[in-house]
């Protein structure tokens, strides 16, 4: 267990760390995914959206042309 | 092609995730938000290099990330402004934590180094393995892990929080106590 090198590679991502001191019960930890997890949390703009569909329409019609 | 509208979706599905980082990274909204959008042109133009099933959180936050400090070259060393229209859209929030608070913690983060910020809140934040992060940030994990490490030391100290909860109830208690005695 103490070969920390490995093990910390092979951990599996979801794994929490607890060593790193932004676990649950880490105060900075809390106010970092509070800060992080309000922006997060407020509706996609919709400007993104907008964007995303022109570019699918531009990518499709492309397409429709090349055909 | 089928590849388009599933890419799309995920996409999507990742850009609140993204824009949290970008605001984290740039510390204002409105820069965020461009900073996003041109992660969605640059990502569209090249989701042939993008290969789907493999993580595109990571792929995304990497193009985030070469385009925030494209454009933080571009733009010289300017001095960041603290965001006036963030700590307002703060207050609209519902959160556990005071606005203050959060206000608080949002000027003690930026003013750690771009690398340090970035670390600890891809770590700490988006959920990404340090492995993950590492292969964002181009560096090595142990490299990672110190950035976080001295992020979350430097934190800390700006916030002068201990690690344990800075108001322990030793105060209001004993007040009680006194007062019983009398």
């Amino acid at each position: 267990m103490k070969d920390k090198s490995k093990m910390n590679e092979m951990s599996v991502p979801r794994q929490r760390r607890t060593d790193d001191g932004l676990g649950p019960n880490s105060d900075i930890g809390a106010k970092l995914r509070a800060f992080y997890g309000a922006v997060q949390d407020q509706p996609i703009p919709d400007k993104f959206l907008d964007l995303l569909e022109k570019l699918d329409q531009v990518e499709q019609a492309a397409k429709r042309k090349g055909n | 092609m089928q590849e388009s509208p599933s890419f799309k979706r995920e996409l999507l599905a990742t850009l609140p995730s993204l824009r949290a980082f970008a605001v984290s990274l740039s510390g204002r909204h409105d820069r965020a938000d461009d900073l996003v959008q041109d992660t969605m042109m640059k990502a569209w133009a090249k989701q042939d290099s993008y290969q789907m099933g493999t993580n595109i959180k990571a792929w995304l936050f990497t193009i985030l990330r070469n385009e925030f400090y494209s454009q933080m070259r571009k733009r010289g060393r300017e001095v960041q402004d603290t965001d006036g229209a963030f700590t307002e859209r703060m207050s609209v929030h519902p959160s556990q934590y005071g606005v203050l608070d959060m206000a608080d913690f949002k000027k003690a983060l930026d003013t750690l180094p771009p690398d340090q910020r970035e670390a600890i809140v891809l770590i700490g934040a988006s959920g990404f393995s340090y492995e993950e992060a590492a292969e964002i940030c181009k560096c090595a994990v142990g490299t990672m892990k110190s950035r976080v490490s001295r992020a979350r030391t430097r934190l800390q100290d700006i916030l002068k929080i201990s690690g344990e909860a800075d108001f322990g109830p030793d105060a209001v208690s004993s007040q009680v106590t006194t007062h019983s005695l009398t």
